[in-house]
């Protein structure tokens, strides 16, 4: 059958999808078509670095502008992963220097990028633009000081919440003059000082600047000066906002804040002077996020910020808000999409203030676009989560901590089983969920059978047996990604659902009862599966039969070589079962 | 009830063929632990990762507790003390060591009256560089805003307290 549409024209009509999803649907289609979207591709998500090989990826697709990667677990997050198991940017930066001259966009997250490779992302792309780094470690301000120096036509330097070893704040000074591109700024994870001039002047040259996120190494007294010099901001991550009181500094801070009327985020604030809060209200009418995690507001001074806010759609705050400040919350701001409250004693076994599951409650009552909440408190009941589902159906994201892992509801002493498979049961969009407390199987039953869209599910001591990994993995449609740690789950569930792990991203399992025996067998039945045992006590085939490995993490992939990168306690399994390691 | 229906022999299971489970798993509901076996469950402070709060964010907050030394001085002493208040959880362990240390006794503290009945009060210097009474904010916060204590004689701490 001949081709009516020339190529060119099938390749303008591409260019209009966007979406990996549709992208990767029109790649099937036939032989022809796989070739002429793989040529025109130009945005690539790679969702787990291990899922995939630099050398396949550039084969498949030769023109590639922007290359989205996630490396660690996110687990990692607390900890759970050993320091070492992997995840470096190197390789990917290496291959894609040869390959991709015109790249433009980097973003990582939990990923390990070096010095070396920042540097050689500075020196290898004519047009380089955009790089942003979540989560990520093993660099120093010495890389950003390549990238400053090199990358001409920068837009964005993000380095969101990233461990970067803070040599000294000179890296900022290497933008040359002739750098007037920057769109977006964030700096806030770093430690030193930088030279304030050199900051000042790189945002007065600065026209398109749009995101400016300062690090708490900034004083309040240098923040007028700054935010005078770009009145088109949207988004400010203040440095420290703590000064002594004096009616100057206000008003020089007051007057400049009035002159951004286009800011709609606002972040940082470490050591907050609540008396100097009313200088940006002048703006509040306009903010739709706020970030205030990070500082220690009293609740009252809190809730008159927030009445300012009469727009809010987000808000991440510590809970010195309390359960009053919550009411005002839910009373104030009719437009709230997302609530996260954070725990201001985290190791306190008693609470520290009074915020309770009446604050979540209210707010999912006064606010009826609610659809992401991550909420940590020391007490829940059954209750409150059944009135939390009925109140707010629309829930998308549902992440709650209880200080104590395994609370029952505090009032009956019951597990909150009926809770949780409330929210399950009214939330039917529900996409991501993480529960804790008093959990038995039966909360894993009512997953099973009504979390239908649920992708990303953690868990953490809970369930009574395998049965209740088993209801997750055979009934849960949608899911990608399982975190589960310290639950009595092993070697039946995970061997019985053995299909179903290729349809996921990955699944972590650790301090619970699996075996190095079903591992074994796992990878043998499953060909495109990675499955890595990381135990740090030592080869798992010379303990005793039946003994749990630590943790056990499991993904699909496409590579089908061993990871070359692993350490010593990673020990991956393929086909032949027989043991690899470094 | 469950071995009449002989479950056993109909549910899923690929394990291989002539082996049974070694170990029947008892809850493991503490740390993750190398001896998991036979240690007994350490205290709920020791658990890792838990509560699942990001590096980033615990610094962020640790650092807001360095510098935790304050002066104290007592309305009609010769000299100044110092402690430390990282030393003391709560309110009530914080006035304790101050009885102790002055040899003296504040009394209870009470939302509407403060100090009343006792011949002493404890105030704090905060970042403002305002006298507040010790024990109008959550425990936390007051650790982070004071900067310096200072037991006044109760007749001077009258009409002392945080304007509603």
């Amino acid at each position: 059958m001949a081709y009516s549409f020339p190529e060119e024209v099938l390749e303008h009509v591409f260019s209009f999808l966007s979406s990996d999803r549709d992208r990767n649907a029109v790649s099937l289609v036939c032989k022809s078509w796989y070739d002429i979207e793989r040529w025109c591709r130009r945005r690539i998500f790679v969702g787990n670095c291990y899922a995939v090989s630099p050398e396949i990826v550039i084969r498949r697709f030769p023109e590639l502008r922007a290359v989205e990667m996630k490396g660690k677990p996110h687990f990692a997050d607390f900890n759970l992963v050993p320091e070492g198991w992997g995840a470096y940017a190197y390789p990917w930066i290496a291959a894609m220097a040869e390959a991709y001259p015109f790249l433009e966009e980097i973003k990582l997250k939990r990923m390990v990028v070096t010095d070396e490779s920042l540097e050689l992302i500075s020196k290898s792309y004519k047009n380089f633009k955009v790089l942003v780094l979540t989560s990520c470690e093993g660099f120093t301000t010495d890389g950003l000081a390549s990238i400053a120096a090199n990358c001409r036509h920068l837009r964005e330097l993000d380095l969101r919440e990233s461990e970067v070893e803070d040599l000294s704040g000179h890296w900022l000074s290497h933008f040359p003059d002739s750098c007037t591109s920057l769109v977006s700024l964030n700096m806030s994870c770093l430690g030193s000082e930088v030279s304030f001039s050199a900051l000042e002047r790189l945002v007065a040259r600065s026209p398109n600047l749009r995101t400016l996120r300062l690090n708490r190494a900034v004083p309040l007294e240098r923040l007028a000066n700054l935010i005078r010099r770009a009145p088109q901001l949207v988004e400010l991550g203040t440095g420290a906002y703590s000064a002594e009181i004096r009616s100057d500094t206000f008003s020089n801070l007051a007057d400049a804040f009035s002159a951004c009327k286009q800011l709609k985020t606002l972040s940082g604030f470490w050591d907050v002077v609540p008396s100097y809060l009313p200088a940006m209200y002048s703006v509040c009418s306009g903010i739709t996020s706020l970030n205030l995690s990070y500082a220690a507001i009293p609740s009252s001074d809190l809730v008159k910020l927030i009445n300012q806010c009469q727009n809010l759609q987000r808000l991440w705050v510590l809970d010195y808000i309390e359960d009053s400040g919550l009411d005002a919350l839910a009373a104030s701001c009719k437009g709230l999409q997302e609530l996260r409250v954070f725990p201001s004693d985290p190791f306190g076994a008693e609470p520290n203030v009074p915020l309770t599951e009446q604050g979540l409650v209210s707010v999912s009552e006064g606010c009826p676009k609610l659809e992401s909440v991550l909420y940590f408190c020391r007490q829940m009941s059954n209750a409150a989560l059944i009135a939390i589902a009925k109140n707010r159906p629309n829930f998308i994201r549902f992440r709650l901590c209880i200080i104590d892992p395994q609370a029952p509801d505090y009032l009956t002493l019951e597990p909150l089983d009926t809770g949780f498979g409330a929210i399950v049961e009214n939330c039917k969009e529900l996409r991501r969920l993480s529960m804790t407390g008093l959990l038995t199987d039966r909360v894993f039953k009512y997953i099973g059978s009504h979390a239908k869209k649920l992708e990303m599910l953690s868990v953490a001591f809970a369930g009574d047996s395998d049965l209740g990994l088993h209801h997750v993995l055979s009934g849960c449609d949608s899911l990608r990604k399982l975190e589960i740690r310290d639950c009595p789950f092993g070697d039946k569930a995970l061997l019985a659902n053995a299909a179903k792990l290729e349809t996921m991203r990955s699944l972590w399992m650790s301090s619970c009862f699996v075996s190095f025996g079903a591992c074994k067998l796992l990878a043998q039945k499953m060909p495109r599966l990675n499955v890595e045992v990381i135990d740090e006590r030592g080869p798992p085939e010379s303990r005793p039969e039946g003994c749990s490995v630590e943790r056990v993490y499991v993904y699909r992939t496409v590579d089908s070589r061993q990871r070359l990168d692993r350490p010593d306690f990673v020990w991956t399994l393929d086909e032949d079962s027989s043991l690899r390691y470094s | 009830m469950d071995c009449d229906l002989n479950l056993k022999a109909t549910e899923l299971r690929l394990g291989l063929p002539g082996t049974t489970d070694a170990i029947s798993p008892p809850k493991n509901n503490k740390r993750s632990s190398p001896d998991s076996d036979s240690a007994p469950p350490p205290p709920k402070a020791q658990i890792v990762g838990w509560p699942p709060v990001r590096s980033y964010r615990k610094n962020n907050l640790a650092e807001a507790e360095s510098g935790s030394f304050v002066k104290v001085s007592m309305d009609g002493a010769p000299y100044l003390r110092k402690i430390d208040l990282k030393v003391y959880n709560c309110y009530l362990e914080l006035l304790e060591g101050l009885e102790k240390m002055f040899k003296l006794t504040i009394g209870e503290y009470s939302e509407r009256e403060g100090y009343k009945g006792s011949e002493y009060a404890p105030a704090y210097e905060d970042k403002d560089g305002d006298l507040m009474l010790v024990g109008d904010v959550p425990w936390e916060m007051f650790k982070s805003s004071c900067k310096r204590l200072r037991i006044m004689k109760a007749s001077d701490a009258r009409g002392l307290g945080c304007a509603v």
